[in-house]
């Protein structure tokens, strides 16, 4: 393998790592006080380069470095795209929000980006570990960024200690992987499990996997952190993190079961699938029901979509890997949208909090009150926007897998889950009461210009998205027949999985 | 000789520990040890199973866990660290400003 081919395999990578570590040196140098926005638009534009760089790599095929351990595909592509647009998005919309230490936070969501991107494009175990240990390391110290608020530490403490906690099931179950095939390569794993002799242990490696990712992508039950650190965490941090590291997760889970345990996909690890997903919809929704902060709301929120995507994966067919990169990206855009929407209103204070804080938001910014309507809109699903097609995709991927009743219950949880989006929405286009708390509104309230592109971008993604997504499912059913592509192919013969083991051998 | 089984079983019974210490304990010092307590299991699970196929990439990946683990720490600690400053306590029933 030339060093070339690596080279080009990961040149975006190495464009978002090199922008991210140039930021932190002029960080470093630049006086205190001096104005940190041109190190932001720096990061914007070195997103921007590697966003274009991957699109340039989707004419390239099917590119694999590093012995094999890296391949970047269609639906590698996909996700690096959908990554790089949240990052863009989220850097737009905080380029006015931190007053201090801004230079290290835009070097940390690059290179939390890194991570989530390498996530995407690994096909060896050791990578994804690598890669989502950078995207989780950043994102903990990012969910802690609003220095000196209680709640903002607390957040950041409760994401470390559930993150690492997940991170080592995630870790047992590829050393199980290990211990059943013989290697921690995608391919090589498939390829070892057809011969291997203890299929109960591939099938707890799995498990475990799934238990670690599960934690990632906030499914019930494994979401318990969610409402607390999207609580306390920055408002355009949470935008990023309950979008990019979630799909970036969802990329692997989709990538380890389809291309690694293709043989386990029997009917026992589809119905978990089921269940999985039924419960983080429903626990979703309902615990959404019962909140007063607007945050909390869409924490409780994100659970259920990850339960809407878990439905197009427990089709385990390609119809529902296509619904599922569709589903993740237009996620991605009505979330990041909202979030923006929250950074806005509330500012770096976050003044605005309850439910009760946005009545009148509409009447006094319309703009923004409109814009919150339509993302929330979005997140019902009516037509006319993604979140529409998106549910769309999703339930038709179940039920054409033979799953009505799971397509029944997400259809339900849909109706559970218009009550509260139309709650916030009536609140925020009701007129305030005069004896309410008036003072919470910031009296001169201005969108800055970049804030206003970010928040711009995500709701046009989110409306293009919903009157024509043909062009982005053809990207997502290109992507998902590149994943069945390369599973289908016979896997490269792994380094060391000749030796056959020598269990309980005196030697 | 001792057999594979044997280190199996005592990751096995490592990761478990570390699991209950995880969930029982209120010092947030002596949860991130539980943590990794689970990360050596998992070490150890490795290097027994690289041993039983006669394979080095076992071994290597333990070196990638103790890396990672030794940044995850220096991120962990200095979150700590920031939880004693603002809240001047390290007991995780009373770092509850969110509770709904």
């Amino acid at each position: 393998m030339p060093l070339s081919a690596s080279l080009t395999a990961l040149l975006p990578e190495y464009v978002l790592t090199l922008t991210g570590v140039l930021i932190m040196l002029i960080e470093a140098v630049l006086k205190p006080g001096t104005s940190r926005k041109p190190l932001g638009w720096l990061a914007i534009a070195g997103t921007t380069v590697t966003g274009i760089l991957s699109f340039y790599q989707l004419h390239l095929g099917v590119l694999t470095a590093f012995s094999g351990s890296i391949q970047v595909d269609a639906f590698s592509i996909f996700f690096h795209l959908l990554i790089g647009s949240v990052v863009v998005a989220t850097l737009l919309g905080s380029l006015d929000y931190f007053e201090s230490n801004a230079g290290e936070y835009y070097a940390l969501v690059l290179f939390g980006a890194v991570g989530m991107m390498l996530m995407t494009c690994s096909v060896e175990l050791l990578m994804v570990f690598v890669g989502l240990e950078i995207s989780s390391i950043s994102t903990y110290i990012l969910a802690g960024f609003r220095k000196g608020e209680g709640t903002a530490v607390e957040s950041s403490i409760k994401y470390f200690l559930l993150g690492s906690f997940a991170t080592a099931f995630f870790l047992y179950g590829i050393a199980l992987a290990y211990g059943a095939t013989g290697s921690t390569s995608i391919a090589g794993i498939s390829a070892g499990l057809g011969s291997s002799a203890t299929p109960r242990m591939a099938f707890l490696a799995l498990a475990m996997m799934l238990i670690g990712l599960g934690f990632k992508v906030s499914a019930a039950p494994f979401h318990l952190w969610t409402p607390d650190v999207y609580q306390g965490a920055p408002a355009p941090v949470v935008g990023l993190m309950s979008t990019a590291p979630k799909a970036a997760a969802f990329a692997v889970l989709l990538r380890v079961t389809f291309c690694g345990f293709p043989p386990l996909m029997q009917h026992r690890w589809s119905m978990l699938l089921w269940g999985l997903a039924a419960l983080s919809m429903t626990i979703g929704n309902l615990g959404a029901l019962k909140q007063t902060n607007v945050k909390r709301m869409l924490a409780y929120s994100s659970i259920a979509h990850a339960g809407y995507l878990l439905v197009a994966f427990s089709a385990l067919a390609p119809a529902g890997i296509a619904a599922a990169c569709f589903y993740a990206l237009s996620y991605a855009a009505m979330n990041v949208g909202a979030f923006a929407v929250v950074t806005q209103a509330g500012g770096y204070k976050e003044t605005l909090r309850s439910f009760e804080d946005y009545r009148g938001l509409a009447i006094r910014r319309p703009v923004l009150g409109f814009l919150l309507a339509f993302l929330l809109l979005s997140l019902v699903g009516i037509p006319f926007t993604g979140g529409f097609f998106g549910k769309f995709y999703v339930f038709s991927a179940a039920i054409q897998a033979g799953h009505v009743w799971l397509a029944i219950i997400g259809l339900i949880n849909s109706g559970v889950a218009c009550y509260y989006y139309l709650r916030l929405l009536s609140s925020v286009y009701t007129k305030p009461v005069e004896s309410a708390s008036v003072a919470t509104f910031d009296p001169t309230p201005v969108v800055s210009v970049p804030a206003g592109i970010g928040l711009a971008l995500a709701a046009a993604a989110t409306l293009m998205l919903g009157i024509m997504p043909g062009h982005v499912l053809h990207l997502a059913n290109y992507a998902s027949s590149s994943l069945r592509i390369t599973s289908a192919q016979v896997p490269p013969s792994a380094p060391f999985t000749s030796v056959t083991p020598l269990t309980n051998q005196p030697k | 000789m001792v057999p594979t089984a044997y280190y199996l079983v005592l990751a096995a019974m490592l990761f478990s520990i570390g699991i209950a210490a995880f969930l029982i304990k209120r010092n947030v010092i002596t949860i991130f040890i539980s943590i990794e307590l689970m990360l050596n299991a998992v070490n150890l699970t490795f290097v027994a199973f690289a041993h039983m196929w006669h394979q080095v990439s076992g071994q290597i990946f333990v070196f990638f866990v103790m890396v990672v683990a030794a940044a995850e720490a220096a991120v962990g600690l200095a979150i700590i660290l920031s939880i004693f400053r603002t809240r001047q306590t390290l007991n995780v029933d009373e770092i509850d400003l969110m509770k709904s």
